[in-house]
């Protein structure tokens, strides 16, 4: 036990100056990040493992980026995507309920800040826009509210619908949203259409801590309450609940549970989280447009939940991590890397790089990761690869 | 309000609402047959007409380099690049099958939708490293075939080319042949039973195993035709072109009943005339205030309306529910 904690603790400080020592390699940044997935899973003291937690999150990473702002980013990121990961594992994991279209409420959330918190808002009523900048704070609650109730607009109507007929109905949904905010320019201009909407007012940053900061500090402190929030409603009569319509509908309801209100509950959990970060989203860009919310995202995220496994707190945040630093980094660091080699004029048995076709990009596959993650996840993992202990019990 | 206007193109946006309506039609049917047959939502069936779009492109631009473009028959061409379509575009869709949806049968109903939408978005980039290795380049154009743009005027607002023709033409025939296939030969009531009761086929000395992926065949095959088709008519496409008429498709089908053959043609067709006045009428009728760019929203609230109100469409019969 000793001898596992020294070990733990040293891999993560190993890293930690790996990644000090190297701030250009993506492999050592790789590396940090297994650290803390080892500490998570470790046979280690509590106490131990939530300390050094504690200490590479809100010690380690603002320091390393301190070092390289880039990785700071990435970090920010990953947060987001994980508070989005965890609220579609309420309506997909837990409730059994596939949505396809989960980007809309996190364009909900984006664009209700964007809009107050930008001069965008005059057109509609006036003047005295944009809000103080103070008021971001209200729009949180503002983000999540309005967020949850499209929640519940969007389940009132799907409530009778099979599985796969409601994903189509999700997706056609999340569509429905993102062609209004495209087209919304006119009659009136409420969301300046495919042009997005800047420049959006930031929070007053406390202390003078520099945005990319902050907004680390932001996006993970959300993300805590996310989890908390998640594990006490896994283990509560609603969680049960939601959990008793995935395996059966019929005998659910039949124990009591009321399928309707409980259903619209999923919904609107699962969107106010994307609408918290939708708002935190639209003020760290300053810019928002529809691009940001295409139908691509609603996979990406819903490849981020299959990847770590339907219905697991630490499966969703293990997705989102590694599918985001894929994304974000490894195709990134291909593409660089290509065009390193065919800068410095490389062959490779005769074949001059150079000659490649300048179309092809691997920073642009996104698609292709996506894709491969779900179908290979369907066939060989579908419990995923940190099943919720339920599941992980029930398949032996 | 122009009355003068509206009425004076009407019967154009018909037309063009018709062609786009046969489209529909083609690409409906991978869906509906293979929903009849197995009560799946194949996703990737977009990007399996897209496909075949690739080919066509792919085989005109193969000819025009080796110069034979000019010097054949155009009803030739067409005949050879929409076999050529139909080939791969089948053969994909039976590997499809085989790789991502036959280990999943008999799992929950979410699982190979899950898998189905993996592949599609797999395939689109697939088709974009092919494309950028081979040719460089992401949007590619249909060579054009002069004898296939000539235009009768049939009034003074109404022309019609001979491509449009030939979509229609070619549709009609394959959706006849496909309802001869599945209506009047031992095949096609083989297809029937698996969709009826599979067990109850397989007691009966049906191989289920190969009726499914014939299945795959034919429906892939009238996918890829109608790629061809789509080609041909609008002239540009891309990897991620597939997905939105795919998407649309996938409404007809609904909109007809899914699982019902004739019921993906009426699908179609009321839905690309639904899509061509949309688009043409909405901007004349609100002054400008909505314009084309919510045909697409059309389609999708379409989509809900039928699926929150009459989930088994307007040809179909009621699915039994499964858990």
């Amino acid at each position: 036990m000793i001898a596992r904690s020294v070990l733990v603790a040293a891999l993560l400080a190993c890293s930690g100056f790996a990644v000090a020592t190297f701030p250009r390699s993506v492999l050592a940044f790789l590396l940090f990040q297994g650290s803390l997935l080892v500490i998570y899973l470790a046979a280690i003291p509590r106490w131990l493992r939530w300390a050094l937690l504690a200490v590479a999150l809100l010690v380690m990473m603002p320091l390393i980026g301190a070092y390289n702002g880039y990785y700071l980013e990435v970090a920010t990121q990953v947060g987001i995507f994980v508070a989005l990961a965890l609220g579609l594992n309420i309506v997909v994991g837990l409730a059994g309920l596939l949505d396809l279209g989960y980007v809309a409420f996190y364009a909900v959330g984006a664009y209700s800040w964007a809009i107050f918190g930008s001069p965008q808002a005059n057109v509609v009523f006036g003047g005295g826009f944009p809000l103080a900048p103070g008021w971001f704070y209200v729009f949180l609650g503002v983000g999540l509210a309005v967020a949850a109730l499209t929640g519940v607009l969007l389940g009132l109507p799907v409530l009778r619908l099979r599985g796969d007929y409601l994903a189509i109905v999700t997706l056609g949904f999340g569509e429905v949203i993102r062609v209004l905010a495209n087209n919304l320019d006119k009659p009136i201009n409420l969301t300046n259409g495919p042009k997005g909407i800047t420049p959006i007012s930031r929070p007053p940053a406390p202390f003078g801590v520099p945005y990319a900061e902050y907004f680390y500090f932001l996006v993970l402190l959300i993300v805590v309450v996310v989890i908390l929030v998640n594990r006490r409603l896994e283990d509560s009569h609603i969680g049960r609940a939601w959990e008793a319509i995935r395996e059966d509908e019929l005998a659910a309801q039949a124990m009591g549970v009321p399928l309707v209100r409980m259903k619209l509950l999923a919904f609107a959990c699962g969107a106010s989280f994307a609408g918290v970060m939708g708002v935190v989203f639209s003020a760290k860009q300053v810019f928002i447009n529809p691009e940001s919310f295409t139908f691509l995202e609603s996979i990406g995220v819903l490849a981020m939940v299959i990847l770590g496994g339907m219905g697991s707190i630490p499966g969703a945040v293990l997705g989102a991590t590694v599918v985001t630093v894929l994304n974000l980094q490894v195709l990134k660091g291909l593409s660089l890397w290509l065009n390193e080699l065919k800068n410095a004029g490389v062959t490779i048995l005769g074949y001059s790089l150079a000659d490649l076709p300048t179309q092809l990009e691997p920073a642009k596959y996104e698609r292709m990761i996506f894709g491969m993650i779900l179908v290979l996840m369907m066939i060989f993992r579908p419990q995923g690869i940190l099943p919720a202990r339920r599941r992980q019990r029930e398949l032996g | 309000m122009d009355y003068e206007l509206l009425l004076g193109i009407l019967p154009q946006v018909f037309l063009d609402g018709l062609i786009l309506g046969f489209m529909y039609a083609l690409i409906a049917l991978g869906y509906t047959m293979v929903y009849g047959v197995l009560e799946f939502i194949n996703f990737a069936h977009s990007e399996i007409f897209i496909v075949g779009a690739f080919v066509g492109v792919e085989v005109l631009l193969g000819l025009k380099s080796a110069g034979l473009l000019d010097g054949l028959p155009w009803p030739f061409l067409l005949v050879l690049v929409l076999v050529a379509g139909m080939a791969v575009s089948g053969a994909l869709a039976v590997t499809v099958e085989r790789v991502a949806y036959r280990p999943l049968r008999g799992t929950p109903r979410l699982i190979p939708l899950i898998s189905a939408i993996g592949i599609s978005f797999f395939l689109q980039d697939l088709i974009r490293l092919i494309e950028s290795i081979w040719r460089n380049a992401f949007n590619l154009v249909y060579p054009t075939i002069d004898a296939l743009n000539i235009r009768f005027e049939l009034t003074a607002t109404l022309d019609v080319s001979v491509k449009s023709l030939v979509v229609i033409v070619a549709a009609l025939g394959m959706l006849w042949a496909l309802h001869a296939i599945v209506n009047r030969t031992k095949v096609g009531t083989a297809i029937r039973a698996v969709a009826e009761d599979q067990a109850a086929a397989s007691l009966m000395g049906i191989n289920v195993n190969r009726i499914i992926s014939l299945t795959f065949l034919i429906g892939g095959a009238m996918g890829g035709a109608a790629g061809v088709l789509f080609g041909v008519q609008y002239g540009l496409i891309n990897p991620y072109t597939g997905f939105i008429p795919g998407l649309k498709a996938f409404t007809a089908a609904v909109l007809g009943g899914i699982g019902n053959i004739p019921g993906a043609m009426l699908g179609g067709l009321v839905l690309g005339l639904l899509e061509a006045f949309a688009a043409s009428y909405l901007s004349l009728l609100t002054g400008g205030a909505f314009g084309a760019e919510y045909k697409d929203i059309f389609a999708f609230s379409v989509l809900i309306l039928i699926l929150i109100f009459r989930p088994k469409g307007l040809l179909g019969e009621v699915v039994r529910e499964r858990a």
